[in-house]
C-alpha cells in the first residue's frame, strides 16, 4: 500500500488518455478503460524504479506558462538567426552551468524543457551531477543564459520536487 | 463566400512541401550519419503536420489518426537509430 | 461538411495559425540548410517540432470543433506525445554526435572527413 498515491495518480493519466484516445463515454469504453489502466498500472508499479513527489502545484502552472511564453519567443529569435546575416549563425557553442538540482525527476523535467525551447539543447551532465553543459545557438552572453535557466527553471522545479 | 481558409491551407501544404525537400536535401547529402538521422527525424515531422493539413483540408478524423501513428512509429524509428550511433546497439542486454 | 459555414473569426485565426504553423516549419527545415555544423541544425529542427506542430494543432482542433459543433481535442494527444519523446531523440542524437566526434578526434587528429 506504500505505492499507492502515485499508482492512483498514474491510473487515472492512463485512463483519461484512454478515453481521449476513443473519443467516447460510452459505458462500454468506460468499464474497458478502467480494467485495462488498473491492470497496466498494477504491472508496471514493479519496473519503476523511484517514486516522485511532487507538490505545490501552482508552481508547476505557473513553470508551464512560463516554458510556453519561452518556447514562442526563442522560436522567433531562433527564426530570425535562420533567416538572418551569416555572420550570426556561426557563433553557437557549448557552455556550462553549475547546478543545485538532485531530484531525478526535476533533472528529467529540466531537460525536457531545455531541449524544448529552440535556441538550447541538453548536451550532458557531469557524473557528480553539478554541473550541465548545454549547447546554445546565440552564444553571445553566457551570463544570461545562466540567469535564465537557473531563475527562471531550476528555481521552480526545486520548489515542486524537493 | 469566406475563401480565407482554403488559401492558408494551399499555403501551409505549399510550405510544409518545401520544407521536406529541404529536409530530403540533407538527408542525401549530410556529411554524417547523424544529419541523416537529424533529417529524417525533420521529415516525418513535416509528413505529420503535412497530414493535419490535409485532414483540416478534408474535414476528416482519420488523418488524426494517421498523424497519430506516424508520430508513434516516427519515434520509434528515430530513437533507435539515434541509439545505435550512441552505442553501437539498440537493446542492450 | 462543406468550407463554407465557419464563422469568420474562426476562418480568420485557423488562417493565421497554419500559415505561422507552415511558415515555422519551412524556416525550422531552411535552417538544416543554413546551419553550418550539427549541433547548430539541431535548434533548427525543434523550431518545426515545437511551434510550428503546435500551431497547426491548434488549427486543426479549432476547425474540427467548428465542424462537429463540440469540443474536440483529441489532438492534445499528439502534442502530449511529441513533448514527451521529442526531446529524448534530440538529445540522444547530440550524445551521440559529442560522442563520435571525440572519438574521431583522438583516433586523427586531423581529419579531413569532417567538415563540421
Amino acid at each position: 500500500m506504500k505505492r499507492w498515491p502515485s499508482l492512483t495518480l498514474f491510473t487515472v493519466i492512463l485512463f483519461a488518455l484512454w478515453l481521449l484516445l476513443n473519443d467516447s463515454l460510452a459505458p462500454g469504453q468506460l468499464l474497458l478503460g478502467l480494467i485495462l489502466t488498473v491492470i497496466i498500472a498494477a504491472s508496471t508499479a514493479a519496473i519503476r524504479p523511484l517514486r516522485a513527489h511532487p507538490h505545490h502545484l501552482l508552481t508547476a502552472v505557473g513553470l508551464l506558462f512560463v516554458v510556453l511564453i519561452d518556447i514562442i519567443r526563442s522560436n522567433i529569435a531562433v527564426a530570425g538567426i535562420i533567416l538572418g546575416p551569416a555572420k550570426r549563425r556561426f557563433s553557437s557553442g557549448f557552455m556550462k552551468i553549475p547546478l543545485d538540482l538532485r531530484d531525478p525527476y526535476g533533472l528529467a523535467a529540466l531537460a525536457c524543457i531545455i531541449t524544448a525551447t529552440p535556441g538550447t539543447i541538453w548536451a550532458g551532465l557531469s557524473p557528480d551531477g553539478g554541473t550541465l553543459t548545454i549547447h546554445v545557438l546565440d552564444l553571445q552572453d553566457e551570463g544570461a543564459w545562466v540567469r535564465t535557466i537557473k531563475q527562471r527553471y531550476e528555481r521552480r522545479l526545486m520548489e515542486i520536487f524537493e | 463566400m469566406n475563401g480565407m481558409l482554403p488559401w492558408a491551407i494551399s499555403f501551409a501544404l505549399i510550405a510544409v512541401a518545401l520544407a521536406m525537400i529541404f529536409a530530403a536535401i540533407r538527408l542525401l547529402r549530410g556529411p554524417a550519419a547523424e544529419d541523416r538521422v537529424l533529417a529524417l527525424d525533420t521529415l516525418y515531422v513535416n509528413g505529420m503536420i503535412l497530414v493535419l493539413t490535409l485532414g483540416i483540408q478534408f474535414g476528416s478524423r482519420f488523418y488524426f489518426d494517421i498523424a497519430l501513428l506516424i508520430a508513434l512509429f516516427g519515434f520509434v524509428g528515430s530513437a533507435a537509430m539515434a541509439k545505435f550511433l550512441l552505442r553501437g546497439e539498440v537493446i542492450e542486454p | 461538411m462543406t468550407m463554407d459555414e465557419i464563422p469568420f473569426w474562426a476562418d480568420l485565426l485557423g488562417s493565421l495559425l497554419l500559415i505561422s504553423g507552415g511558415l515555422l516549419t519551412l524556416i525550422g527545415s531552411l535552417g538544416l540548410l543554413r546551419l553550418p555544423n550539427l549541433f547548430a541544425r539541431m535548434h533548427g529542427v525543434t523550431l518545426g517540432n515545437t511551434l510550428g506542430l503546435g500551431c497547426v494543432l491548434l488549427a486543426s482542433i479549432l476547425i474540427a470543433s467548428i465542424h462537429a459543433e463540440r469540443f474536440v481535442f483529441q489532438e492534445v494527444l499528439i502534442t502530449l506525445f511529441m513533448i514527451s519523446t521529442s526531446p529524448v531523440t534530440t538529445i540522444l542524437l547530440m550524445r551521440s554526435g559529442i560522442y563520435r566526434k571525440r572519438a574521431d578526434t583522438e583516433k586523427e587528429p586531423v581529419s579531413g572527413q569532417d567538415t563540421n
